[in-house]
């Protein structure tokens, strides 16, 4: 048990690999082997993933250097004083991403089992599937630049094809093109970056290059091409355009890890600009803060405005989408924009960084678990346009419950989980700027408008003749939604205890680059 | 699509030697430039070789689409496992352990300059062959399937 | 003149990232698109291999160096190849997009395409 535990980190990205190479495989033997296979696979992942998170939020960051003769000694003698291995460091907000991801992989996996099973390609559907789910993994995982990229790449290839997965609609094969074009230019400009890097510091280990940056221009450019790409994989507003196209077209359980997806980029921007440049930005802070809160308070208002006229549903979702991104960005970037003043960080700055965290929690559950209402609505009308749907609550009662919950978790109505996240970033923002608190509050105005008239517009009204054969989506598919359901109630009902364990660890861990660097070089 | 006989004979008579050449690539990976990826593409040439010398009908004679399948899978698989076995011992995963444990794979060598021996470097030259198989599997496939896009596209 | 010699892959990087990007940018057709994002890659490629060179070093292969050279860490081309790897799935998987496209659509002209997206 005790070197199970010890391999975790290798484990969190090895069994859903394993369970994606070795599907086809099972498949053979048929849909009942194959099913069980997915089942099993999806829950061995999420319980390594949150084993792993207890682990770190209970006894700090983890280490495992892969290939080594020990996984916990970042320099071996072998290695010449300098860690030259592929090394995973795995802290609290790390481990807060795994939570996530874990959580999200499980409810999404068992959704799909019902879903999806009228498609043919069920194999390579639930092999790309894992794919994706290692790569989010290996990205909020790993603590070594140019192995960021590749679990980057691996989780857009993968999302992009399970994107275009249904062919039968040109236009989905157009999103997935879309999506893997854009996705391809950004991840080989983080390229060019590393390679920059690497050209004058000769490493790749995030700790071991921060220690030695300069902040030369060449550092400058670098920044430049690592925080692009990752600002527009994570969808904020001068760069969101491919989001509505690929999370509408896209399968929705697919659409609801795509949100993880994007989620594990902003958690790559977030390092880059702390752990990575943290002490060089010291006369800038203010600056690039800023530019978070910019980008930010961009992708709440425009998103929420080009989500009110919309008429399909996922596309209108994909929309507020970018708009809850930008509370995250909005928090993140205020506690950036304070970090050289230690009096306004203690006060109001790590809050913000909480509330922007907490969202981040908050948003992937309640936005996954609307993208599959959607998704169930899809499922059993074929339509995801708002002004044919109408009546639904009475035939699909659990998916209407779902949705309410959802839908009043996004707008921030308490005692739901969107209230716990967005109060914090509107107190603490409030004492940093009113206006910006203000901007915030009115998103969130908006939010709710959007939402109850879709509300409206698909669940409320007399039972339409056309709908008069729909079901109840099955059980698997309750299940699903029932999983992430459940994570907003707790975390809505009891935010404090998730706050004082996995969020404030996971500032810390932001907020002290010094730390994130001593774990692999030692000393302080 | 079907080319000249000429054409035809000499995707045939190549076809084994880049194969054979592809496995050599492979197997050398540890000692001298090349690797599993590398050999894995020259293999693949073979089978592209074979599929622009033919039609799409009479490819799927010759190569079956479920072998290359099974020799992806396969290939993924072993890369995991011997991946996996590094735990086993109590390493790391990727750890090579069977460096210099002697054996088939893991003949001790000296520092320094040597005309290279050939079962050496443990874990390595499995590595390479499970990700030769995977690359050969992989490429050959995406070919193929390209190649049937391509049909319907020219009746 | 040694100095202007090195900086020279430098300057073919440069010129192949905007001749890829541009190729991205005008181009209308989806085939030539894709060119332009081989080319890109290409140009990725080159700059990581040319931050690799080291003068009068050799590749660190144990057979039959002479004594007291210095070797180069492979570390760059190890990057460089896996990068290759990742290109040739892309490429190949957004080729295969491009010919979808083409069998739905009977083009493959972005402007048409767009049309259709509405």
């Amino acid at each position: 048990m005790a070197t199970l535990l010890q391999h975790l980190p290798a484990l969190l990205v090895a069994v859903p690999l394993f369970a994606a190479f070795t599907l086809p495989l099972v498949g053979r033997t048929g849909a009942p082997a194959r099913t069980a296979w997915v089942f099993l696979g999806a829950l061995l992942t999420a319980a390594t993933g949150l084993l792993l998170a207890w682990q770190v939020f209970a006894h700090g960051p983890l280490l495992y250097v892969f290939g080594a003769a020990a996984p916990h000694v970042p320099t071996p003698m072998d290695s010449g004083g300098i860690p030259i291995r592929i090394i995973f460091q795995i802290d609290a907000l790390g481990a807060l991403m795994v939570v996530i991801a874990s959580l999200s992989s499980l409810a999404i996996i068992l959704y799909s089992l019902a879903s999806d099973s009228r498609h043919s390609g069920k194999d390579s559907f639930y092999s790309l599937l894992f794919l994706l789910v290692a790569g989010v993994l290996g990205m909020v995982s790993t603590g070594d630049l140019f192995n960021f990229f590749v679990f980057l790449e691996i989780s857009s290839l993968s999302g992009a094809a399970l994107v275009a997965y249904r062919v039968d609609k040109g236009q989905a094969v157009e999103a997935g093109l879309k999506y893997a074009l854009l996705s391809t230019v950004g991840a080989l400009a983080f390229l060019v970056a590393v390679g920059l890097l690497f050209a004058q510091y000769n490493a790749l280990n995030i700790a071991v290059v921060a220690s030695r940056l300069q902040f030369t221009p060449l550092d400058q450019i670098a920044l430049v091409l690592l925080a692009i790409p990752l600002a527009m994989k994570c969808g904020a507003v001068p760069m969101h355009f491919w989001t509505p196209d690929a999370y509408s077209t896209a399968p929705s359980s697919i659409t609801a890890f795509l949100v993880v997806s994007s989620q594990a980029s902003l958690y790559g921007l977030f390092r880059i600009l702390f752990s990575l440049y943290g002490h060089l930005l010291e006369f800038s802070w203010l600056t690039f803060g800023w530019f978070l809160i910019i980008l930010g308070v961009l992708s709440m208002f425009i998103g929420v405005t080009m989500a009110i006229p919309q008429k399909d549903v996922k596309r209108l979702m994909a929309y507020h989408a970018v708009s809850q991104t930008g509370y995250m960005l909005l928090g993140v970037g205020v506690g950036l924009a304070v970090l050289g003043n230690a009096e306004a960080l203690t006060a109001y700055g790590r809050t913000a960084m909480a509330g922007g965290l907490f969202h981040i929690l908050n948003h992937a559950m309640y936005k996954g678990l609307l993208f599959l209402t959607a998704g169930a609505i899809f499922f059993r009308t074929g339509t995801r346009n708002l002004n044919k749907l109408g009546g639904l609550g009475h035939h699909m009662p659990w998916t209407m419950v779902f949705f309410m919950i959802g839908a009043l978790a996004i707008a921030g109505i308490p005692p739901f989980n969107g209230f716990a996240s967005k109060f914090l970033i509107y107190e603490s923002v409030f004492r940093f700027s009113p206006f910006l608190s203000i901007i915030a509050m009115l998103v969130s105005i908006l939010t709710l408008a959007s939402f109850v008239k879709v509300f409206h517009a698909m669940f409320m009204g007399a039972a339409r003749t056309e709908f008069a054969q729909v079901r109840e989506v099955p059980i698997p598919m309750i299940a699903g939604m029932a999983i992430l359901a459940a994570v907003v109630i707790v975390t809505g009902l009891m935010p404090r205890p998730f706050i004082d364990h996995m969020i404030l660890p996971a500032v810390n861990a932001l907020v002290d680059r010094a730390d994130y660097i001593a774990a692999i070089l030692g000393g302080h | 699509m079907n080319m000249t006989k000429i054409v035809r004979t000499t995707a045939d008579v190549l076809y084994p030697f880049c194969l054979v050449f592809g496995l050599y690539i492979v197997a050398h990976g540890h000692l001298s430039p090349g690797g599993g990826f590398q050999g894995g593409s020259v293999m693949a040439t073979g089978v592209a070789l074979l599929i622009v010398s033919r039609s799409y009908t009479a490819i799927l004679q010759r190569i079956r689409k479920e072998a290359l399948k099974l020799c992806e899978a396969i290939g993924l698989l072993m890369f995991l496992v011997a991946a996996l076995s590094g735990l086993y011992i109590g390493g790391s995963f990727l750890h090579n352990w069977l460096a210099g444990a002697g054996g088939l794979f893991g003949t001790p060598v000296a520092f320094g300059p040597n005309p290279g021996t050939f079962n050496t470097a443990g874990v390595v030259p499995i590595l390479n062959l499970a990700v030769g198989l995977e690359v050969l599997g992989g490429l050959a496939v995406i070919l193929l399937y390209m190649l049937s896009g391509l049909r319907e596209n020219t009746p | 003149m040694t100095a202007f010699l090195l900086s020279l892959p430098f300057v073919a990087v440069l010129a192949l990232i905007f001749i890829g990007l541009g190729a991205m940018l005008f181009k209308r057709n989806l085939i030539k698109i894709l060119m332009g994002l081989s080319l890109f890659e290409s140009a990725v490629n080159l700059l990581l291999v040319a931050i690799g060179y080291r003068q009068d070093g050799v590749a660190p292969i144990f057979t039959h160096v002479p004594p007291h050279t210095h070797m180069v860490l492979p570390t760059v081309q190890a990057l460089t190849l896996t990068a290759i790897v990742i290109g040739v799935a892309t490429l190949a998987m957004m080729l295969s997009f491009a010919m979808i496209i083409y069998r739905k659509y009977g083009t493959v002209d972005i402007r048409n395409i767009r049309k259709l997206n509405g």
